[in-house]
């Protein structure tokens, strides 16, 4: 099977690799590229622990082949900090709130918020809920999840995290 | 322990984020930067991948298996089937329950999806292209679904290995597809409690086939190093010594050469504690090929071969006087195992601890049997939260006392109560043999009644009956009660082993000079926060801030022997060993503190993180200063260093309870449900780290509420599974499952150095039958008793049907 | 969890779109979005020789109104048509519906045209075309040609469409201005497929039905056209006795399967439900 060259940006870098045109762009990216913080946890595209974000969109890249992306813009968890090591709300928040504890939904979880949140910068719960129901959790039944997803979106938006009673 | 009570105390001890304090978790700075370390994130050098063809039948001889193709694919190495295992006796291995298993199918397959062959390549990729090309022949069989069929006389044989076995790991065998028997109790008393019962229920309550579907499924990397003779495993292991044991046992390879490393793991739910097929056959490809080989199955695979749970059916009797106290309790368990017993359970308990079906109430006589069968199913059976069965147990007595409560008339709150083991009954002696460390259930069930305002709450249902009967709404209202006692910390090497190891666990801590400290223990966390909240036992043990202390699991060359993490014993067991080296510890501490200020031992009182002179207390040494004089300024006659090892041998289980409420709406022309509130009061003693706890709780019920609402596993009549891919098998997502209100009390155990009982299954067990009960309430008032789970739409819509209620 | 080896091709324009799909054996398919058929490859219950992707033909975007018509390119996505502010004063039953397809990230990459084009039977967007009634616009090596949504589908994954036509575009007249519209969608939780639903698109004068249209998704090999239960409550005020009337009508014409949602009974009782619980909507919906 003759492979072909995918080139895309990735966390800001460019980063290229010899694939077939039936590799998934979560194996492109864990196997060819070792970037191993998107996860896969189904067959079938419903737990979206593979979720990226490719220019501006909320992707799962078990859904993809990597020859799909070529080209685009490629976010993954990895690539959520700043420069300088400085964590991203959303990964300031989900430790704050306890919204994670095998850490296995974790990567696919923030990337999905992080668009989400560029979708509604002031999400209501119920909002948040509804726009993470692409993610599947079977840790923390997504309470402290939503709280971790406010928390952030207060820091963003510049006001003071209130913890409300649900 | 006391909490400090003046100002530099309380600020030192905040300093400790010790015992009681909500702290941050340690795993999140990895985990929230893509930097988690999970089985298949790591690469070796010239890494093979592993794939299995399966079985598309669920009862066949096979008559020929053709791997020519599968072999002849560029990039393939070797294909293994039954007969290559033969030759290094790895064909069968032994389960957890003293059957055996078949590694690859051995002359037939006995359930639909079993390993036949395991394809060996140079990615996974090519593996999978070659898996599909393997040419499998079969001569179908008749099968066995379902169990209470199994016992027939005229049930086809299934396991043809054992056949002739009269006996088996657990005593006699009445039937060839009859695994075991099991009873406790007084059989007589019983009975003659029943003979003479003012009031009698009997019900077939039967709790379906589900699995614990945890996100990462299961995987290893073994490494076999032909120059070393040396092999090194990778895996998603809850028990990574026991694993590392059963290797040495049954592949004769020594057990100090034998590596076994659990990375991080992406939650466990005990659907990672036993050995699979996959790591037999990679590690069998490893010494063959001489490559690192990978095996990593898909959710399909998890979902519909390695380990389920429950399948147990249970006919539930409780006896009764008119005016509503319990006189005795009587049930019949038939428990489906699949086509092997491979439940992991300690050795001695073929249906786990379902002894607890007694429940939070003072039955006075009890008789429990339990009957397992084999059927062309997957093996399996104690998994997902289920503490051995408790799960299991709790529903049927949950629903057994609701059953009961509405044919005496009288609420179900009032019901419990009224039976409820008091306060001043502790320890109990329950009448199927266990002594109960320590409770208060009366507090807890009035905390629950008041927090939920339930009495209001019936006034309301009432109200909406009147309505529904007079046809002004569609909706049902239906209040669920769970009060449950169970059962943890396995256990007391009197009772307790995992083939022939005691169950028992360790911590090892060492104190370096500059006074950090490094913590190795036998448990291992797939989600738990282990690193985080045994660090704080150890920083409210021996005063050292818990950000000084590393905490390491899962290594078996560096851990200390232990048997891991499942069934909520970490905390009693390992948590209590943590306790014991951390006051070993402190003890020789405390001797070098004596010395260096030339006092007597009895002289010194601890102050959060120092010794200081009783009546004197300028003249301190706190435990950093004692670490570095460890190093060079100890008694004469003592060793330096400062560092302890303990092995924990837990006197008695223990046995955490709670009182959950549940209000729910039901809409009879769909079947659609709506939980309004949910309230969860669990009593786990002594709590290290709130914020965990709550954590571990809102999973537990979301688990708890899929399976009662909608999970299932299911066998159609020809043994083809369903229900197993994301599809179809219910995981809620964040817009289907309720908000969570927990609330807690403190009993401590009496016998645990910190009080602490464990949590993590609790709300599994609580939730379950909580919801159950709340849907069969919405339905009682017309005249039903019990409708089985899971309680999703279409079945509920089915009772309403079946009730008259779509005329 | 591995799809087979195919050969993959970009075409930039429809005509190379069309010439590469007619020079290929049945064993080619263009691929949308590819969230109906990359899963299916991944369990390899498809297996194409050659993928032919969209992605790069712009003819085949966008939302536009063409003089009577609205026009929505194959290849506007589930998002798209969600944002589009021409649809939610227009055609406002497709936003609605929309929100009801699977999860955020599909919504983001799933089609229109992929959600129309295969005649898979548990896609909701078939019956609200039916409904509408939509036009499709097929270009195949023979030129375009125009097949109305109602005469399009003939069983499961079976259409009027040649193994050579790709669909470019749907044409819908939209309804008046103030028109009632709903889709009500039973399903066992965010993501899955519909146990039934139904869509309406009804018109009101002086406060009685005077057009109705009725699809329902996935209670039959195909979306169904309800009209014996749409005429059910033409000239009604929509009344018990007229929704009644409608439910039996499409319970009537209803024949599901039982899967893991629920038995044949089950959900063909669950069409005349949503078909009600659609029509008390749209109805509402129409009286303001």
């Amino acid at each position: 099977m003759s492979k072909i060259n995918v080139t895309l940006q990735l966390n800001g870098k460019s980063v290229s690799a010899e694939v077939e045109p039936r590799t998934l762009l979560i194996h492109y990216l864990r196997e060819n590229l070792n970037v191993t913080g998107p996860h896969i946890g189904c067959d079938t595209s419903h737990c979206g622990a593979c979720t990226v974000d490719i220019d501006g969109k909320s992707v799962k890249s078990c859904t993809i082949f990597a020859v799909q992306a070529a080209g685009a813009e490629v976010l993954t968890i990895e690539g959520m900090a700043g420069a300088d090591g400085k964590l991203h709300a959303l990964q300031e928040g989900f430790r704050e709130m306890h919204g994670l504890q095998c850490g296995y939904c974790t990567p696919g979880m923030i990337i999905r918020a992080y668009r989400l949140l560029k979708e509604n910068p002031t999400p209501s719960d119920a909002e948040i809920r509804m726009g993470i129901s692409g993610n599947l959790c079977r840790c923390t039944g997504y309470q402290n999840i939503v709280k971790a997803i406010q928390y952030a979106a207060a820091k963003i938006n510049g006001a003071e995290y209130k913890e409300a009673a649900e | 322990m006391n909490a400090p009570t003046d100002p530099s105390a309380i600020e030192r001890a905040e300093k400790l984020q010790g015992m009681g304090c909500k702290r941050k978790r340690v795993e999140d700075v990895r985990f929230t930067q893509g930097r988690g370390n999970y089985v298949d994130d790591i690469k070796l050098p010239g890494m093979l991948h592993g794939d299995f063809h399966r079985s598309s039948r669920a009862h066949a001889r096979i008559k020929s298996i053709d791997t020519s193709k599968a072999k002849a694919v560029p990039g393939v190495l070797a294909v293994l089937t039954a007969e290559e295992l033969k030759g290094v006796n790895l064909a069968w291995m032994p389960t957890l329950a003293g059957d055996v298993q078949m590694v690859l199918a051995d002359g037939k397959v006995l359930f639909q999806n079993q390993e036949i062959a395991f394809v060996v390549a140079t990615d996974r990729y090519i593996a999978a292209d070659a898996a599909d090309l393997v040419e499998v022949e079969y001569e179908e069989l008749p099968v066995v679904i379902d169990p209470f069929k199994a016992m027939d006389a005229d049930a086809p044989v299934l396991r043809e290995d054992i056949k002739d076995k009269k006996d088996g790991a657990h005593g006699p065998r009445k039937h060839y597809n009859h695994i075991f028997n099991w009873q406790i109790g007084d059989k007589d008393l019983t009975d003659a409690a029943f003979g003479k019962a003012e009031v009698a229920t009997k019900d077939l309550l039967s709790y379906q086939r589900v699995h614990p579907c945890p996100l990462e499924t299961c995987q290893c990397l073994v490494s076999f190093d032909k120059i070393k003779g040396e092999i090194t495993i990778y895996g998603t292991f809850q028990a990574p010594h026991v694993i590392r044991t059963v290797v040495a046992l049954i592949a004769g390879l020594p057990e100090h050469k034998i590596h076994v490393i659990s990375p991080d793991i992406g939650g466990g739910f005990g659907n990672k504690v036993g050995a699979y097929p996959g790591y037999i056959c990679s590690a069998v490809a490893s010494i063959v090929t001489g490559l690192p080989v990978k095996w990593v199955e898909d959710r399909i695979e998890n979902l519909s071969t390695t380990s389920f749970a429950r399948d147990y059916h249970m006919t539930t009797e409780i006896a009764a006087t008119r005016d509503g106290r319990v006189t005795g309790l009587r049930v019949h368990i038939l428990a489906d195992h699949g086509a092997f017993d491979a439940c992991a359970d300690p050795s001695k308990w073929p249906a786990g601890f379902s002894n607890i079906v007694t429940g939070s109430y003072d039955f006075p006589v009890a008789h429990l049997s339990v009957d397992g069968v084999y059927t062309n199913k997957a093996p399996g059976g104690v998994a997902y939260r289920c503490s051995f069965r408790v799960t299991e147990v709790a529903y049927a007595i949950e629903r057994a006392m609701d059953i009961m409560a509405q044919k005496l008339g009288i609420d179900p709150v009032d019901f419990r109560v009224k039976n409820f083991i008091t306060r001043e009954q502790f320890p109990y002696q329950s009448a199927l043999g266990w002594e109960y460390d320590s409770g208060d259930y009366h507090t807890a069930m009035q905390k629950a009644v008041e927090a939920t305002g339930y009495r209001k709450l019936r006034e309301e249902q009432k109200a909406k009956q009147e309505a529904f009967k007079r046809g002004e709404t569609r909706d049902l209202m239906g209040i669920g009660v769970a009060f449950f006692t169970e059962i943890v910390g396995a256990g007391p090497s009197k009772n307790c082993d995992i083939l022939g190891i005691a169950m028992f666990d360790s911590a090892e801590i060492r104190v370096h000079p500059t006074g950090r400290a490094l913590g190795r223990m036998g448990s291992k966390s797939q989600g738990q926060g282990h690193e985080t909240t045994w660090a704080q036992i150890i920083a409210t043990e021996i005063g050292i801030p818990a950000d000084d202390i590393a905490i390491e699991e899962g290594n078996t060359d560096t851990a200390p022997y232990g048997l891991g993490t499942y069934g909520s014993r970490s905390t009693p067991v390992t948590g209590a060993a943590i306790a014991m080296a951390a006051r070993k510890i402190k003890a020789k501490a405390q001797m070098i503190a004596a010395f260096m200020l030339e006092v007597h031992e009895g002289d010194l009182e601890w102050d959060v993180d120092r010794f200081r002179v009783k009546g004197n207390p300028e003249q301190f040494k706190t435990m950093t200063q004692l670490a570095w004089a460890a190093y060079n300024k100890v008694p004469p006659g003592m060793e330096p260093g400062l560092e302890a090892v303990s092995y924990y041998d837990p006197p008695n289980m223990t046995y955490p309870f709670g009182a959950y409420i549940c209000v729910m709406d039901i809409d009879v022309d769909t079947g659609v449900h709506k939980v309004r509130r949910f309230y969860a009061l669990d009593d786990c003693g002594t709590r290290i780290n709130p914020m965990i706890i709550e954590g571990q709780v809102h999973g537990g019920l979301t688990e708890g509420y899929a399976i009662a609402m909608g999970q299932e596993i299911v066998y159609d009549a020809m043994g083809n599974v369903s229900g197993i891919s994301l599809m179809d098998y219910f995981l809620p997502t964040a817009v289907e499952t309720p908000i969570w209100e927990t609330d807690y009390t403190v009993t401590p155990s009496p016998h645990h150095p910190i009080g602490a009982k464990g949590v993590g299954e609790s709300p599994n067990v609580g939730s379950v039958p909580c919801f159950a009960n709340a849907v069969n309430d919405a339905f009682k008032f017309l005249g039903s008793t019990h409708i089985a789970m899971p309680h999703d739409n279409y079945r509920v819509w089915q009772a309403a049907e079946n009730l008259g209620l779509h005329k | 969890m591995i799809p087979g080896s195919f050969d993959y091709h970009r075409p930039t324009s429809l005509s190379e779109a069309v010439a590469l799909l007619s020079s290929f054996d049945a064993d080619a398919r263009v691929i949308a979005g590819g969230h109906s058929l990359i899963p299916m490859m991944k369990l390899r219950l498809a297996t194409p020789s050659h993928l032919i992707d969209l992605a790069a033909v712009g003819e085949l975007r966008g939302v536009s109104a063409e003089g009577g018509e609205i026009v929505i390119g194959a290849m506007t996505t589930q998002h798209e048509l969600i944002a589009s502010e021409t649809l939610a004063a227009r055609l406002p039953i497709l936003r609605e519906a929309a929100l009801l397809i699977a999860d955020p990230q599909v919504r983001y990459v799933g089609t229109l045209g992929g959600n129309v084009a295969n005649g898979d039977p548990g896609n909701d967007m078939p019956a609200l075309m039916m409904c509408l009634g939509a036009v499709y616009v097929l270009r195949g090596k023979a030129g375009e040609r125009k097949v109305a949504a109602r005469d399009y589908y003939q069983g499961a994954y079976a259409t009027a469409a040649n193994p050579d036509e790709i669909l470019t575009a749907i044409r819908i007249a939209p309804p008046p201005a103030g028109h009632g519209y709903a889709y009500e969608k039973l399903k066992r939780k965010v993501g899955d497929y519909a146990t039934a639903a139904a869509g309406v698109i009804l018109t009101l004068a002086n406060g009685t039905v005077a057009t109705c249209a009725i699809g329902l998704t996935n209670v039959a090999e195909t979306a169904l056209f309800a009209d014996a239960a749409a005429g059910a409550v033409v000239g009604s005020k929509m009344d018990k006795a007229a929704l009644a009337r409608a439910s039996a009508a499409a319970e009537a014409i209803a024949s599901p399967a039982a899967d893991g949602r629920g038995s044949a009974e089950y959900r063909r009782k669950m069409a005349g439900v949503m078909t009600a619980r659609a029509l008390s909507r749209a109805f509402a919906r129409a009286n303001g």
